[in-house]
């Protein structure tokens, strides 16, 4: 791990180095554990919790992220999207304590196809846990403006506006955003004003010891603008969420782990379950990393989260497929 | 050595094409204007996350063709929606437009906003 540990973006420098902090980038297939102690972040890979069983014994709640299956995509990346898609809702089945949820951080397909959906919610069928929360990737509102996924995707949550929400589960406050809609010629991800006024008012009456947990497609930090992997106005939807003592920003979009702290706040980015895309600025463009057959499932996965009431940071925990 | 040649014979090449291209379109203005703006080539391909080429310069009439060779999907939707924006087009697939007034029009991809390009109509 040591050799991968280096800063990718320092946006901010301020407040992390103060506290202590230090940033890293945990690549997709090492499986690292996160958790704060003593004001200090300390990473563990998953042999090393393994060994010592210092994974959480007792959590008030775990979920599971999943992310950017894309079904639909038949490309040389990986011809069969399904097999690995299913591959991931097995292991979610084959947890010892299944997950409260799941959250899907979208590009549930590859093209927004009612074909494509229905084989996504066909597959879902076979897994233990049965409550997903949804954001929409740009992938799954490409010809509607989201209409279908509006349908499909929200029924449990009541939806504001283009499809953001939130809701509470053992003391921790979720919230639900939309980043993929209504973007602007040279921009990036976007939320909207409409959007930011929502979160505003919506995260007002909390308690600055609310665990809030974030979760959007396109990352809400700026990992690497040239190819569009940030949000244009997330820096006002977490000025809104600064005085919490605990942020969990959980993002998909860019198909490998990648993750940064600053200040109170982590961001996370998660694995697809489709296929790998290239570290930024490695290649020409961000478009499907085409790996060895052997090699593709250690670098698609999923990410578990668990929260223990008292304890303020949120662990996260990745783990590829292979 | 060798290069120079071929970039040179490769002007030479440019240079007849061109001045086919003008005699052609000439005889189009003179002969059959419709059939003759609909066979100039406008294609603007679209790879690793770039149009290309980025700007285009056409005639009034004349069709401009996007084809996607990334593996991604793409769109082309026009800035103040100025002409009929493309479905997502998939690896290969095509869109196709006729130029209407003379101006200068932006567009974009709405799946990666991030890809512009320009056309050009003149009269």
């Amino acid at each position: 791990m040591k050799d991968h540990n280096h800063i990718l973006h320092n946006v901010d420098s301020d407040g992390i180095d103060r506290r202590g902090f230090f940033k890293c980038m945990a690549w997709a297939g090492t499986g690292v554990l996160w958790t704060v102690s003593g004001g200090v972040l300390v990473s563990k890979t998953l042999a090393q919790i393994a060994k010592a069983g210092s994974l959480p014994a007792a959590t008030d709640l775990s979920f599971l992220q999943i992310s950017d299956s894309h079904i639909g995509f038949s490309k040389d990346a990986n011809k069969d999207v399904t097999a690995t898609f299913r591959i991931a809702l097995d292991r979610i089945n084959a947890m010892p304590t299944p997950p409260s949820f799941l959250i899907h951080t979208g590009d549930i397909t590859q093209l927004s196809k009612p074909e494509e959906f229905d084989t996504f919610d066909q597959l879902l069928k076979s897994c233990r846990t049965k409550d997903v929360f949804y954001v929409p990737g740009e992938h799954d509102v490409l010809n509607d403006g989201g209409k279908l996924y509006r349908e499909r995707y929200l029924r449990s949550v009541e939806a504001k506006g283009s499809g953001w929400y939130s809701f509470n589960k053992n003391g921790v406050h979720f919230i639900g955003l939309v980043n993929v809609l209504n973007l602007e010629a040279g921009g990036l991800g976007q939320l909207g004003d409409e959007q930011l006024e929502w979160l505003e008012a919506d995260v007002k009456g909390l308690g600055a010891d609310t665990p809030i947990v974030v979760f959007a497609h396109i990352p809400l930090w700026t990992v690497y603008p040239q190819w569009g992997w940030g949000t244009s106005d997330s820096e006002r939807a977490l000025g809104y969420l600064k005085r919490f003592g605990s942020v969990t920003v959980l993002n998909g979009h860019i198909h490998q782990v990648l993750q940064k702290v600053e200040g109170n706040v982590t961001f996370h980015t998660a694995m697809s379950t489709a296929f790998p895309q290239p570290a930024p600025g490695t290649a020409p463009s961000p478009g499907p990393l085409k790996v060895p057959a052997e090699k593709l499932r250690s670098m698609l996965g999923l990410t578990s989260v668990q929260y223990k009431q008292g304890n303020s940071a949120l662990a996260v925990v990745d783990s590829n497929l292979s | 050595m060798i290069t120079f040649i071929r970039k040179n014979k490769k002007a030479v090449l440019l240079t007849i094409l061109v001045v086919l291209n003008f005699c052609l379109a000439a005889w189009g203005n003179d002969v059959a204007r419709g059939a003759a703006a609909g066979e100039r080539q406008n294609k603007i391909e679209i790879k690793d996350f770039m149009f290309n080429p980025p700007t285009i310069t056409v005639k009034s009439g004349e069709t401009i063709t996007w084809i996607n060779r990334d593996e991604e999907p793409h769109t082309v939707v026009s800035v103040g929606k100025k002409f009929q924006k493309s479905s997502a087009l998939d690896t290969d697939q095509e869109f196709t437009i006729t130029a209407g007034e003379p101006g200068t029009y932006t567009y974009f991809c709405s799946v990666h906003p991030k890809m512009t390009g320009t056309i050009v109509v003149e009269k």
